[in-house]
């Protein structure tokens, strides 16, 4: 599975931005993870131990949240959040392909000193 | 309280990012788009052994496009091997134990074509139903594969990478029979997870609904490129 690299990429990430503010420790680490991301939040939590080792996020509290998919109704002209994987506008029944949201994983925000 | 020990224990503060964990291979992807400009780029993917190799040799065996295949196994030359039989230029791509490609390894592999000189370049990614569909590689179109001896129901037991497609290609039709693959059903389950996706019914052994797929590809490239002349 793929969750190590993608964590890997996230610690890296927050790794970054925690040495451009020349600060020593992460504490928290707040992920969202998208319903459509196709990533598995305890295969990430799994990884976060192994990746996080030895650098400034080791020990941190990893946050995840999911981001629930967002489809456009093209009949009705507005956003709505699908009830199963067929994406079925709750008001007029029509299938969106149209996905605006939940795709993605998001690295959130840190907790830093 | 102590102020001044709270001070010197540490000072703690929120950093708001709202990053995509992802910005590295989606900033490639984007590079790799740009050198794209004047090809069309295909992401084939699908499960292990659903014919995504037989179908790109068919697919190619009498092609008016100047193609590049890119390929991406964990491991040996196998399918590289098969499509240069054809005299179609390849670049394999072994990930190791990678799961997916990604960006980066295209930027690579196509540092060894000569891209100007292509209409079409098809990316057979590595035979997986899940990874791939995170990683965008720079393609204009994301073709999934799946195969009648798979059963119906690939597309939801994997929605996630069926709805990152731009075509659906049902592959090895000639043994629908023989594997009881009910094709209604099938349908029925595209067009619930993938509506408004075209899908294609091929027999890669057979020849079968290759040209109707081919037909796509050059509106797709004709679309891409208005200035392309092709003798059809």
């Amino acid at each position: 599975m793929h969750e190590v690299g993608l964590m890997r990429s996230a610690i890296d990430l927050a790794l970054e931005q925690v040495k451009a503010q020349g600060r020593k420790k992460i504490h928290r680490i707040d992920l969202s993870v998208g319903e459509l991301s196709g990533v598995g939040p305890d295969a990430l939590m799994f990884a976060f131990d192994v990746v996080s080792k030895g650098t400034l996020a080791e020990g941190a509290d990893l946050h995840l949240t999911t981001e629930p998919t967002l489809c456009y109704c093209t009949y009705c002209r507005r956003e709505f959040h699908p009830m199963s994987w067929i994406y079925a506008c709750p008001h007029c029944q029509h299938l969106s392909n149209d996905i605006r949201e939940g795709k993605d994983l998001k690295l959130v925000s840190l907790e830093i000193s | 309280m102590c102020k001044e020990g709270r001070h010197r224990e540490e000072h703690r503060e929120i950093l708001h990012l709202h990053r995509s964990v992802l910005d590295k291979n989606n900033q490639a992807a984007e590079k790799n788009q740009a050198l794209f400009y004047n090809l069309l780029a295909i992401n084939l993917m699908s499960s292990p052994g659903a014919g995504k190799t037989t179908l790109i040799q068919k697919l190619l065996e009498q092609t008016q496009f100047r193609t590049a295949v890119i390929v991406g196994d964990l491991a040996t030359d196998c399918d590289a091997q098969i499509i240069r039989q054809i005299g179609i230029p390849t670049i394999q791509i072994t990930t190791g134990n990678l799961c997916h490609l990604d960006a980066e390894s295209i930027a690579q592999a196509t540092k060894k074509l000569d891209l100007e000189s292509l209409d079409l370049l098809i990316i057979e990614n590595v035979g997986n139903l899940v990874c791939p569909a995170m990683y965008h590689l720079g393609e204009d179109l994301r073709i999934v594969l799946m195969s009648v001896t798979e059963g119906e129901n690939k597309p939801l037991k994997y929605p996630t990478l069926f709805k990152s497609a731009d075509a659906v290609v049902i592959s090895k039709s000639d043994l629908a029979m023989a594997v009881d693959f009910d094709r209604e059903k099938a349908m029925a389950y595209l067009s619930q997870v993938v509506p408004q996706t075209p899908i294609f019914e091929v027999s890669a052994r057979l020849g079968q609904g290759i040209e109707a797929l081919q037909s796509y590809l050059a509106q797709a490239l004709r679309a891409k490129r208005p200035s392309l002349s092709l003798s059809t």
